[in-house]
Formats: C-alpha cells, structure tokens, sequence
C-alpha cells in the first residue's frame, strides 16, 4: 500500500475531496425517505399545503446538492485513479529501463508487458472503485441503521436480523463459488494454449492433415472450460436472487411487525414507508461493500505482480567513480582476465570459465563452439549486459565496470543473435545507432552491410515502412538491418552474435570485406557456425562448455586441434 | 518516433480495455444478433422457459409493492389484524416464487449463454483450420487471439447476464409505468414530467462517453502497442543505450492516455449518480405533489405508499438499460468480428473428380510453375523440376530466391497461379488435398512442438502409431538417446513449445515425426541450418535413414549437405539459372560454384 503512495502524490488534494464529496451525497440522500415521511404522517395528515411545500423544496435542494457532489466526486476520483495509473505505468516503464539482462529474464517480457497493462489497469480500477464506493457503501450502511433505529428501534431488530444473514448468504455462495473461478482460469488457460499452438502450429497441422484430430482436442478442451464456467458462474449468479429475497422477506417482517404498530397507535404510516426505503438502502450498501472486498482481494494479484518490478534491484549499475571521472574507451582493446560466469548465484557450475584472452585494437576474433556452448553469453559480458560473476574485463587497460554504461555501450555495438527491428522506417529504425546521422552516413552504413541494394529496391526506399518487428523483411535483410544500425554508432568493438546466418555464403563474405576495407576497422568479435565465415579471422577461439579449448589462427586450429578438425571436416563431408 | 507509432498503430485487434463501450458500431446489430440467435439451437425452449421465468419474477415484484396499497388502505388502517396475516403470507409466496424464479431463471440462462458460446468458440477454432495460409500471413496471432479471447468474453459476458437483465429491466419499466397509471394518472403524469429529461441526459453522457472512450480506446492501442514492441526489444534497448528516448515517446503516449482516459472515465462514471440523483428528484417531486393530490383529490394513503414505493425503483432498470446497453454494443461489435472470421473462405474443397491416393510411387514434376503471393509480384517463374521416384533433388540460392516457396506449393499450401505439377503423373489439384499432404512430410525449419510428452509429439506424424513405431522410429532418426535421458524418457511433458530442449534435439523430434509419417515425399526446409556441423553430422544420420527410398526435397544453405543430390537446382530471383549435379555446376564455374568456393576457399 505505502510503496503507491509517491503516485498518488500529485493527487492529494483530490484524494480528501472526493470522499469529503462522498460524504455530502450520502448525508443528503439519506435524510430524504425522512422528510418523505414527515410528508405523508405530518402534511398529508394535517392537510396543510405549505408545510408539504416547504419540506418537498428541502427535499429538491438536498438532491441537487447531491447531484453537485456526485458529479465532483466523480471528476476527483477519475482525475486522481487516471492519473494515478500513468504515474505508475510511467514508474514500471522507467524501472525497467534501469534494468539488466539477468533482470529482464527473470521477468520474461510477455510477463512485463502484462503488469505494464492488464495489472496497471485493475489497480486504476482498485482506486477509482476505493475514491466511490469504497466510503460510501459503509457510510450508507451507517446512516441507514442510526435512521432506522431513531424511526422505531424495535423494528431495526429485523436489521439486526437481515444483515448477518445477508452476509452469511454472500460469503457462503463466494466461498463455494470462488475455487470454481480458479479452476475455470486453469481451463481457460488450457483453450488459450491450444488456440496458441495451432496458430504457431499451423504449417504443421496441415502439413499431417491433422485439422479433424485438432478440432476434437479443442472441443474437448472447450466443452470442459464451458462445464467448468457453468459451475462458477452458477453460484455467482445465485448472490442477486438471494439478496433480493432476504430484502423482501424483511420487508414483509416490516409491513407485519410495522402494521401491528400502527394498529397499535404507536407508529405511522409514513414512518413505515421511510423504514422500508432505509432496510432497502442497508441491504444494497451490505452487496456493494461485499462486491467492493471482492475486487480488492482480486487486486491483491496484481498489486503483487507490480511491487515485485518496483522493488527488483537493478543489478548491473554505474558506479560513483565511473560517472565522476567519465572516461571514454579510445582504442577497442578487449582483455579477459580468468573471467567466471554464472546466471544464477545458486547454479552449482559455471557457465564461462576461466576465460583469458586479448583482442588487439583492429583485430578481428571468431568464436566457434557447438551450441550451447556459451558463446553468446561470452560477448554479452563485454558491454556489461550481464555482470562477471569472477575475473575482469578491460577495454583499453581499465576495469569495464569503470566505464559508466553509457560510454560503454556507445562505443561496443553489439548485434545480438535474437534481434528486433521496431516498426517505423527503415531509415528511422538505422538511426538507434545514431539519432544525428545524415542521410549519407545512413547509406555508407547500409553499404557495408550490403543492406543498400535491397532498400533501394524497395518502393519507398529508406523510408519503408517496417511493420512490428520488421515482419515485412526477409531473415536475411533483417539481419543486415541489425548490422547497418550498429555500424552507425560508429564502434571501436563491433560484435556479431550469429547475426549473418541467415544470409548466404557470398553476402556474408561481402559483408566481412567492407568491414575490413574501412581504413580504421573496429575490434570485431563473431560467433558463427561455419568455417567459411571465420577462417579468414586473425585468431580463432573454440570454445567447449564453458571453456577455452584452442586459440589460434584457422592453419594452427587445423593441425593442432581435434575437436576443431571434426567441425571442420564436419563441413566438408556429407 | 512518437509521431509514427501513434499514426500506425491501430486499436484494432489489440486487447481492449474489457470492451466496455466498443468505439465500432455493429454495422447491423440484428443481423448479428439473428446469427448469434441460430446459435442457441435447440437450446430455443430453455429460451422460452427462460423469459418466462422472468416475467414470473418481474410480475412477482411489481405486484408486491402494489399490495402495498390495498395493506395499508384495508388492514392497517381499519386495524384488521387477521386481514394482515393474510396479506403477509400473499406477500411471502409472492416474493419467494419470484425469488426462486429469479434463481432458476439466471442459472439456466448460465447453461444456455455458456453452450452457445462452447459452440461459437468450437467453430471458430475449426473455421480457423480450414482456412488457406494466406489467411495466416496476413493475420497476426495477437488479432486472432484477441477474436478468442476479448470478443469472445464480451460476448459471453452478455449472454450470461447482460440480455436477461435488458429484458427484465425493460418489462419492470413497463410495468411500474401501467402501475402508476393505474394508481393515479395525475400523479404519473407529474413523475413523467422529469422523465424525458432524464432520458436526454443519459442520451448526453452516453454520447460524450462513447466519442471520449473511443479516443481512449485509440490512446490505449497506441501505448500497449508501444510498450509491447519496447519491452520485447528491451535488449536491444540496452544494447544501444536507448533508454531516454524510449521513455520520452513512453511518455508522450502515457500522457496523451492520461488526458483522454481521465475525460473517458468522468463521463462513464458519471452516468449512474446523476440518473440515480435524477431518480431522486422525481422522489422528492412526486412526494411533494403526491402529497398535495392526496389532500386536494383525495388520493389513498396507501396508494400514495405504492406509488412512492414506485418511483423510487425507476432509476435502476433505467440505469441498468444504460449501463447494457454499452456491453451489449461491445458484445455484439466483437461477435461481428467473429463472425467475419467464420466468413473468411477456407480452403478450396477438393474437385468432384480427384483421386484417392492410397500409395504412391513418389515421381514429381513441376511444369512450367509460375507463382506469386500477390499477383503483382512473382516469386517464381516458370521452374520445372522432375524427380524421379527415390531420388533426392537440391534447391540452392540466395536468401529470397524462392527456395522456401516452391516446397509450398507441392503440399498445396498455396495454388499456384501457372503451369502444373504432378505426382505419379497424375495434376496435384487432381488429388485429394488430405491424401496428397498425407504423403509427404515437410520438417520445417523452426521447430515446434505441442505441450504434451515426447511420445505424443513424435506420434503425431501418425496417430495410429504404437508405442513401438514411435520408438524405433526414435531411434531410426538418432532421438532415441537423449530421449531417453530426459527425466521421464518418452513421458517427459514438453512446455512451451520445448523450451526445454535444445535446438538440435527439437530437430530430431521433428525428424522422428516425419519418420513416423512414412511419407513418400520429403521436404527438407534448412532443417538443420541452427544446428552446429557437429551435432549436425549425428543428425545427419537420422535424416540419411528417412531419405531411403523416398523422393525428398532438400533445401540449404550448407553446401555440404546438398553434394550427394540427384539434381541440384539453383535459384535466382525465381527462376533458375544452372541445374546439374554437383560436378557438373562446379565444372560450368557459375554461381553454384561461386558459392561453393566461398564456403570452402
């Protein structure tokens, strides 16, 4: 609860109006079936014109009053739960930002994208519903029985009856009822994965002519969700009936018990009316409140979900001494000193270890390994998207972690295996390596990672427009985007993950030529699985779970390594 | 940035916030209505009990608080206790029917609303599958979830609850207004005075809540699109040090939402306190006059009671018209686009005259095929291709040559547009499509699994297979031993999409499966192009044993692995440019020899 105050905080005034407003309406609504009573047992009684004028203006101006109050409530609460929402969203997003690799797996981004949405959404809900009902329903309640018992309280017995009973009914049918819900998600979550597969699927299923077997997983998949809603919703549905028949026998109690007073001269009609109005009012606010605790333990999931984004430590950060000196790489030196690496603290082994080698400024290494081999883990240290669990890593003779990210990552372009283009132009989608870059620079950059031909071959150009995710490109071209988009950052290190191996054998040796050709060529680093893609490296590093097992040039590796010489003649024979 | 996300981005398919007031209009609600109709089936008579019982419980009520009157006016008045007793057992078994009407009628309407949308839901999903793959490539997964899941509960949501509740609301409205008539017409008249009003306020504030939603309905799309699309790109974000911009445009969108969102909610939060206020209003009016007409004309105590009694519930079936009126919009846009869906052409059914193929030989011939995914843009042109029974035929070339789409064609993914193929000489379009994609097997480049154990995954190459089949048929392709490995062998449950295995050993289920098929065909999509050359060779093995006397189709970029082919074919630009076996192009020094002496020069 405390951790939401800071989003509120813009708020404050209209988060003591809207429930000051609250209590306004509920005082001017609750007096009404009163003077409605004192009409009818006063000024109907009596015959006096003027007296059920003068109340039935009272009772016009309290309603008007209410209206202003109301509609004042509303405008606060909406401004302030609204409001409240886009601080929060705006938190979550921020916090993420300052997020690490090893943070963003632990979430998983389908996972961040639904606290950032559906979570955020029920919250707003949460307040909005807290700012109006949430005083209200209670407030009503109260005032409802102090009138009721003032009017007759050998009546408000009947209250004192209604309540409970009402309460019990409503928590019984949600106690059975709510384990239902819970299973009808599972369900539901079955449907979803089912529809999911075949879509991922779908190539697959015609492809085995599998539609009629699908079709009847699905039914059954559905008709078991469908048996399962019918029972939840079953008993939840029960809750209006109920309540409206406790009402009506109470009422029913109120004529009797009522009636017999009146007989008796000790109640009035009027009296009787109000009294009925009022055990209607209690029973109402008894369901909204009851509705108003449900949705709040509802929230609970998604408040939960929330606080633990808020509260993740970012664990990869600039240090003081980093921000204060700033220092900037200068020449694309890379040295591994003895590095150990671990995803997880608890994970028994190592990913990475004892990893030491040199890259000299301008050199270009390749790095080989079967998958699973740590590769991709092995150039993710580099710009610090995850952290050294032992050893060091310095560029140009000083520790990374000395460097603030920023001048890090601005100088180290790193071309991930799993890449994303966003939607937006070609051209503006380039421009992430470099928000200044001119149309030229653009074009150089596309060149080298003959990305040029086909953008030009294109209707619009540099200005195609990419849908999400650049679906509208080939594996290929998106791939050679990625690396156009790097090389404008203009890198001292350029690392490519695996990211030329959608492209055939000849552009993929075109691209290494322009990178070479350039007169003051980068530190490169590249992963790839084929031989021809790195026996023209300066050095070669194989790697074998975790570990170095050859460094050498493609002629050295070939003589003197063995597991080298099998990915080799791997390559070479069918 | 921010410019260009907020123009491209469409609500449209994405989730909307629970579809409360749906920004599109059902462009004919009774028509979709009519066919959401057809859909209860024989479910019609559980319709007819249905209302009703709905009646029952409106009737029940409304009659309960007229008997106010005559209580009053001839019990409580006259001091007639034993009248009373009578009158309140009336009362009791007229709110207790009503009551277990009410519960009857609201959980056989669950059992009704919950079949017809098992059943909409059931042909959705089949229409689905019947439907060509062009379908798929110009519609994301996101949109036709969102068909399955937000119209889906719109819809179910209304029919649970929503179209019963209109109905009650509207026979309750008529009702108390016969009733005051029939009390007191003057005094009716009075109370209806304000009803117009309170009508055209409504009409207002369901206006202003509609155009304001839709544009927060707008704002939303704009934001979960971007947030979507950022937070998957996350890494890349890091990678380029772009965390400021992203949050400036995050926050030109935020904001834009806060703004219209804010606007949104005031309106449709609004509407229930001033209708109920409104109702208020008419209470103190019709009390003050009700009052006064009981002096001057000499209205009855009691009926003044009733008639209070009343106007008092005006407001909520009011209320309750308004607020279901906007979900049953919601519902029935979504049930629209539902329906468009179920509307879309499946698959063109087989020709009256095509074959039954039980078992072939497996001789294929592409004739002069011509190909395009839209007709202004050819992807293939006029490639011919023969493959004799058992032979095994390369396709090579660049990326975007077309590889991918001639092995589309064979299985009748798509139709070609020229020229002819055959099987055993016999035109494909000649051929029953099940038994003609029963006959060959595609493992595809990208491996997907279904979550259920590695036995179900392999067997479902062939259903009919035993646990015996699926085994050696393990074996035959090299899964059997990692399989064997896993934590429960064969049963080991697979989750999401086999997350949990690698990338090598999803390729050997996906082989097993095509094993188990026992194609005569097989078509070889870079089935192991993510795989290193070292676990490649070991699948290698598996996929050598499957090719044994099939035709199959290998498509790659690994040169080495397309050598020992009968033909090998080279694309360019959809069209072929050299074809021969591997000696033959090396000698001709083209471009398969280009490509060759780039991979091992």
């Amino acid at each position: 609860m405390k951790s939401y105050f800071p989003f509120l905080s813009n708020y404050r005034k209209a988060i003591y109006l809207a429930p000051l407003l609250v209590i306004v309406d509920v005082i001017c609504e609750i007096v009404q079936p009163e003077l409605m009573s004192k009409i009818v047992d006063v000024g109907v009684k009596q015959k006096s014109l003027p007296y059920i004028l003068h109340i039935g203006m009272i009772m016009l101006i309290l309603s008007l009053i209410a209206i202003a109050a109301n509609v004042g409530n509303v405008y606060f609460s909406s401004r302030t739960s609204v409001g409240f929402a886009a601080e929060l969203r705006k938190g979550i997003f921020t916090k993420i930002q300052t997020f690490s690799f090893s943070n963003l797996d632990k979430f998983g981004s389908a996972s961040l994208v639904t606290r950032l949405t559906n979570d955020v959404n029920i919250l707003q809900d949460l307040v909005m519903m807290m700012l109006r009902l949430l005083i209200r329903a209670p407030l009503m309640l109260l005032f409802a029985v102090f009138f009721a018992i003032r009017i007759n309280a050998g009546l408000a017995i009947i209250i004192a009856i209604a309540i409970p009973l009402l309460s019990l009914s409503i928590y019984f049918l949600l106690h059975r009822g709510l384990p239902y819900f819970e299973k009808m998600q599972a369900k539901l979550d079955i449907v979803t994965r089912v529809i999911q597969e075949n879509l991922i699927n779908v190539r697959v299923v015609k492809s085995f002519v599998r539609e009629n077997y699908e079709n009847k997983q699905f039914d059954l998949a559905s008709g078991d969700l469908r048996a399962m809603a019918v029972k939840a919703s079953g008993i939840v549905v029960l809750i209006m009936p109920v309540m409206q028949l406790v009402m009506n026998i109470s009422i029913v109690a109120i004529i009797w018990f009522g009636g017999v007073e009146i007989i008796s001269g000790h109640f009035q009609v009027g009296q009787l009316m109000s009294f009925i109005t009022y055990i209607t009012q209690i029973l109402m606010s008894l369901m909204m409140l009851a509705m108003s605790i449900m949705t709040f333990s509802r929230a609970g999931a998604s408040s939960k979900r929330i606080l633990e984004v808020l509260n993740q430590q970012p664990d990869i950060l600039d240090s003081d001494e980093a921000i204060l000196k700033n220092r900037q790489p200068q020449k694309g030196k890379i040295e591994f000193r003895k590095v150990y690496f671990k995803y997880q603290e608890q994970s028994p082994e190592f990913v990475l270890k004892d990893i030491s080698f040199t890259a000299s400024p301008g050199e270009t290494i390749a790095i080989i390994g079967s998958t699973g081999s740590s590769k991709s883990t092995l150039v993710q240290l580099i710009p610090r998207l995850y952290e050294v669990t032992g050893g060091q890593i310095l560029i140009d003779g000083a520790d990374i972690r000395e460097y603030t990210l920023e001048n890090l990552r601005n100088r180290v372009a790193l071309v991930l295996q799993k890449n994303e283009l966003f939607s937006g132009t070609i051209a503006q989608n380039l421009r992430w390596g470099n928000p200044q870059a001119t149309q030229e620079q653009i074009m150089t950059a596309a060149k080298i990672a003959q990305a040029h031909e086909f953008i030009m071959s294109l209707p619009e150009k540099y200005e195609s427009v990419l849908g999400q995710n650049g679906v509208n490109v080939s594996g290929g071209q998106k791939q050679r985007l990625c690396i156009a988009r790097s090389l404008l950052k203009n890198p001292l290190i350029l690392i490519l993950d695996d990211s030329t191996s959608a492209l055939d054998i000849q552009t993929e040796a075109n691209v290494r030529a322009a990178l070479k050709s350039n007169s003051n060529p980068p530190t490169m680093l590249i992963i790839a699985q084929r031989i021809s893609s790195i026996r023209s490296a300066d050095r070669i590093l194989l790697l074998e779970n975790g570990e170095i097992n050859g460094i050498g040039t493609h002629e050295e590796l070939i003589h003197g390594n063995k597991i080298y010489q099998e990915i080799y003649h791997s390559q070479q024979l069918v | 940035m921010a410019e260009t996300i907020n123009r491209k981005l469409t609500p449209a398919g994405l989730p909307g916030r629970r579809g409360k007031i749906s920004s599109e209009k059902p462009g004919n609600a009774l028509r979709v209505f009519g066919r959401i109709f057809t859909y209860l089936g024989d479910q019609k008579l559980s319709m007819f009990v249905i209302i009703l019982l709905l009646l029952v419980n409106t009737l029940a009520t409304l009659s309960g608080s007229y008997l106010l009157r005559p209580t009053i006016n001839k019990y409580i008045i006259p001091h007639d206790i034993a009248g009373l007793i009578n009158m309140i057992a009336v009362l009791l078994a007229l709110y207790i029917m009503g009551s277990v009407a009410s519960m009857i009628q609201n959980r056989m309407m669950i059992t009704v609303a919950q079949r017809t949308i098992h059943k909409i839901r059931t042909d959705l999903f089949c229409r689905i599958q019947s439907l060509p793959l062009q379908f798929f490539d110009s519609h994301s997964h996101g949109e036709l979830m969102s068909r399955f899941t937000n119209d889906l509960d719109n819809l179910s949501d209304s029919l649970n609850t929503g179209i019963t509740q209109i109905l009650s609301s509207f026979l309750t409205l008529t009702g108390i207004l016969f009733m005051m008539l029939y009390i007191s017409p003057l005094l009716t008249i009075v109370t209806l005075v304000i009803v117009p009003f309170m009508l055209w306020v409504a009409g207002r504030i369901i206006n202003k809540s509609k155009t304001y939603f839709s544009a927060q309905q707008g704002a939303l799309g704009a934001l979960d699109g971007y947030v979507e699309e950022m937070i998957r790109g996350q890494k890349v974000v890091k990678v380029f040090c772009y965390e400021k911009n992203a949050l400036d445009d995050f926050e030109v969108l935020n904001k834009d939402l806060r703004d219209k969102a804010t606007h949104a909610q005031l309106y449709s939060g609004v509407m229930m306190p001033v209708i109920q206020n409104l109702n208020t209003i008419n209470f103190a009016l019709t009390a003050a006059v009700g009052g006064i007409i009981a002096i001057v004309k000499g209205l009855d105590i009691g009926g003044l009671a009733a008639f209070l009694q009343y106007s008092r519930q005006f407001g909520r079936p009011v209320n309750e018209i308004s607020n279901q009126y906007n979900s049953l919009q919601a519902a029935l846009a979504g049930a629209e686009r539902i329906f468009q869906i179920m509307d879309e052409i499946p698959e063109k059914p087989d020709e009256p005259q095509a074959e039954s193929l039980q078992k072939i030989n497996g001789d294929v011939e592409f004739r002069q095929v011509s190909f395009g995914y839209s007709p202004a843009n050819p992807v293939l042109k006029k490639i011919s291709v023969m493959a004799k029974a058992g032979q095994k035929i390369a396709i090579v070339g660049s990326t975007g040559a077309g590889k991918t789409t001639i092995m589309n064609l064979l299985p009748r993914f798509y139709d070609i547009s020229e020229g002819q193929i055959f099987i055993d000489g016999i035109n494909i379009v000649n051929i029953k499509r099940d038994d003609l994609r029963k006959s060959i097997a595609v493992v595809f480049q990208d491996t997907h699994l279904f979550t259920s154990t590695v036995m179900e995954n392999i067997r479902y190459g062939r259903l009919e297979a035993t646990d015996q089949e699926v085994i050696s048929a393990a074996q035959l392709s090299g899964a059997d031993s990692f399989i064997k490995r896993l934590p429960k062998g064969y049963l080991t449950i697979l989750e999401s999409d086999g997350g949990n295995l690698s990338q090598g050993q999803r390729q050997l289920l996906n082989i097993a499966r095509a094993t188990i098929a026992r194609p005569s065909i097989l078509i070889l999509d870079e089935a192991t192009s993510s795989i290193d050359t070292r676990t490649e060779i070991i699948i290698q093995k598996g996929i050598d044993q499957l090719m044994k006397n099939r035709t199959s189709f290998v498509i790659a970029h690994r040169l080495s692995t397309v050598r020992n082919a009968d033909e090998i074919i080279v694309l360019e630009h959809g069209q072929i440019i050299e074809r021969g076996n591997h000696e033959f192009l090396l000698q001709l020094k083209g471009r398969y020899y280009q490509l060759y002496s780039a991979q091992f020069d």
